[in-house]
């Protein structure tokens, strides 16, 4: 009671140097807490961002290349695949869902990608999640000129039912690529939290027949014209699989990997990604030194601040003492007004982190439609007050010491 | 029957330079349980060293310091500021009230480090002071009689059996001077407590009963002519 309530009066009294300390110590409790729980977040999150998919079925590239490309929409395509490939996975018994993508077109910047509507009317993933319709939409007819669009691309490009959408080429936005080709959406789909959220959805026959495009799956030049197109000119830019029973999926992986000399089988998907993290790790593992260090500095702010002040408390010391307090307890004054500092200090941090989180968690969402659920169940969240708090005190340490060894007569001033 | 008894106290200094001056050495002094005893002495007399010693802030090289039955020289340090934190009062000079502190967060300090905080009896003990309508100030918003009152409430909130004053008129005009020790000395009566009060102003030392020169009962004082 009796420390409680001369470190409340004492951080009163310094009142400035106490919220400038108490500032620099939540910047660090937040940067710790963003390096450690966003780091994990967004594994979390992109590790499930694949929607149950098993695979992806690409040309001859590296794993990484086919994920991002399929699965995140983002990075270049590694190119294109015979759609015979797409067909024997299709037909192959382990396989229990193939589904095609093309892509190469964009609208202001969103990619647009061509499936079949077998994506949204049978697929499933393996916790019985499934690309769901908001009322009253429906999907796309495959051999129509319309599109399903995700919930992240509909509010962030203000499109709805009816909305018409003419495609640019390319995945990157260039006003001069425009489309003739003109879809109307027809659906919206519920949010997924997955990078499908930020796509474009058209029948895979319109990419195939969209004005300008080429096929290449017969290995010569095919412009897509007739009512029907051959498959052998048919061209796939990667194949979702899900397999009947995932372990399958390491025979099938094995045998394409090693023997085709075309294709990459990338197996499991959440591998590939947490391979990702692996070698980010490295950056990871830079940013949480450089946030050791600003709760260094910050541990180094409190010392200071409380250092300042010693010479000019010498005389409240030594008065506490003609008063009766013990050594010991101008010592624990010391050190709870540090810890306090700390403790205060972390709490803000979470603040800080809030900011941190909606500033990544808004940037993340743009660039993948991935929403990172604010989540305190990190262990971050304890340890950093607590580690805070304790390195706080410590740091109040050589402060309180100097207050111990004050000599209580010569700092009564003045003698006769 | 003695409340303060000192015997063969001796207190020297070391210089800078090595040489050892002794301060204070005290054959034998005394104070009853509820005397008021005033002590004259000239600046630099000792007269701090003295009350620092008998508050257990200093320790002798010799002697003995008895308050009631406790001898507060052998004490352990731990133990003499339990004795300062419940038994003793102390008036400074300069009051050593902490700018920070409101008029009665300091006497509640004056109980904290003892008995614990009883916000009821600093408030009473300022409204007799003529403080209650002052409790929430702090100590510059406040004249300096009213500074004196609350290093007095702070001192005798723990109803102390002995009361130390050194030179608690010092800072005060006249006036201010006199109704200051009227305070003391009456506030003492009330309640009990002995009172040792140091000074070198002949107005207030007239106002004790007893009053002894320092240099009478310090041989240390009187072996540099009386004026150490």
């Amino acid at each position: 009671m009796t420390l409680l309530f001369i470190v409340r009066k004492s951080l009163r009294q310094h009142a400035l140097s106490t919220i400038v300390t108490i500032m620099s110590v939540a910047l660090a409790a937040g940067l710790v807490m963003s390096v450690f729980s966003l780091s994990e977040q967004s594994k979390n999150a992109f590790t499930g961002g694949a929607f149950g998919f098993d695979a992806v079925l690409g040309t001859r590239s590296s794993k990484l290349a086919l994920v991002l490309n399929s699965v995140f929409h983002l990075e270049a395509s590694p190119g294109n695949m015979a759609w015979k490939h797409y067909v024997d996975m299709k037909a192959d018994p382990r396989v229990k869902h193939a589904i095609p993508y093309a892509t190469g077109d964009n609208y202001y910047g969103v990619r647009i990608v061509g499936t079949t509507s077998e994506l949204f009317t049978d697929y499933a993933a393996r916790d019985g999640r499934r690309f769901e319709l908001k009322a009253p939409s429906r999907v796309f007819g495959d051999a129509f000129k319309e599109a399903v669009i995700g919930s992240t691309a509909a509010h962030r490009l203000k499109l709805g039912l009816g909305s018409k959408i003419q495609p640019y080429h390319g995945l990157d936005f260039n006003p001069a690529m425009k489309h003739e080709e003109e879809y109307v959406i027809v659906g919206v789909l519920e949010p997924t939290n997955t990078p499908a959220d930020m796509v474009i959805w058209i029948p895979i026959d319109g990419v195939f027949r969209m004005e300008g495009h080429e096929l290449w799956g017969a290995g010569e030049k095919y412009t897509a014209n007739a009512p029907e197109i051959p498959d052998e000119h048919k061209e796939v830019s990667a194949v979702m699989i899900q397999f009947k029973n995932s372990m399958q999926g390491l025979n099938v992986a094995r045998s394409i990997n090693r023997q085709a000399k075309d294709r990459t089988l990338a197996f499991p998907v959440s591998e590939t990604v947490a391979q990702l993290f692996n070698r980010l790790g490295l950056i990871t593992k830079v940013l949480e030194y450089v946030a050791y260090l600003v709760v260094a500095v910050a541990a180094a702010s409190i010392l200071a601040s409380i250092y300042n002040t010693m010479n000019e408390r010498r005389r409240e010391f030594a008065i506490f003492r003609a008063l009766g307090a013990r050594r010991t307890t101008v010592f624990s004054v010391i050190v709870a007004e540090a810890g306090t500092i700390a403790l205060i200090g972390s709490v803000v941090g979470f603040a800080v982190y809030a900011c941190v989180f909606s500033a990544t968690s808004w940037f993340v969402w743009q660039k993948t439609g991935l929403n990172l659920a604010l989540d305190f169940s990190h262990p971050v969240f304890w340890a950093t007050p607590l580690g805070m708090t304790v390195v706080g005190a410590i740091s109040g340490l050589i402060p309180a010491f100097k207050a111990y060894s004050t000599d209580v007569a010569d700092n009564l001033i003045p003698a006769s | 029957m003695a409340l303060l008894e000192i015997r063969d106290l001796r207190k020297s200094y070391r210089s800078p330079d090595g040489t050892v001056t002794a301060v204070l050495d005290i054959p034998a002094f005394a104070v009853d349980a509820g005397e008021q005893v005033a002590l004259e002495g000239q600046s630099g007399s000792g007269k701090t060293t003295l009350l620092n010693i008998i508050a257990g802030i200093l320790t002798p090289d010799e002697g003995t310091v008895h308050v009631g039955d406790q001898e507060i020289a052998g004490l352990a340090e731990s133990q003499r500021d339990l004795y300062r934190a419940n038994r003793l009062g102390y008036v400074f000079q300069t009051f050593n009230l902490l700018q920070g502190y409101t008029a009665l967060e300091n006497v509640l300090l004056g109980m904290m480090f003892g008995v614990g905080a009883d916000r009821e009896r600093a408030r009473s003990l300022l409204a007799q002071l003529g403080l209650g309508d002052r409790m929430d100030y702090r100590p510059r918003q406040l004249s300096i009689g009213q500074q004196q009152r609350v290093a007095l409430a702070r001192a005798l909130v723990n109803q102390p059996e002995l009361v130390l004053a050194d030179e608690p008129t010092g800072n005060l005009d006249r006036n201010t001077a006199r109704d200051a020790l009227t305070l003391i000395q009456d506030t003492c009566t009330e309640s009990g407590a002995a009172l040792l009060l140091v000074s070198h102003d002949p107005a207030v030392l007239g106002e004790f009963s007893r009053c002894e020169r320092l240099s009478d009962v310090n041989r240390a004082a009187m072996a540099q002519g009386g004026a150490a």
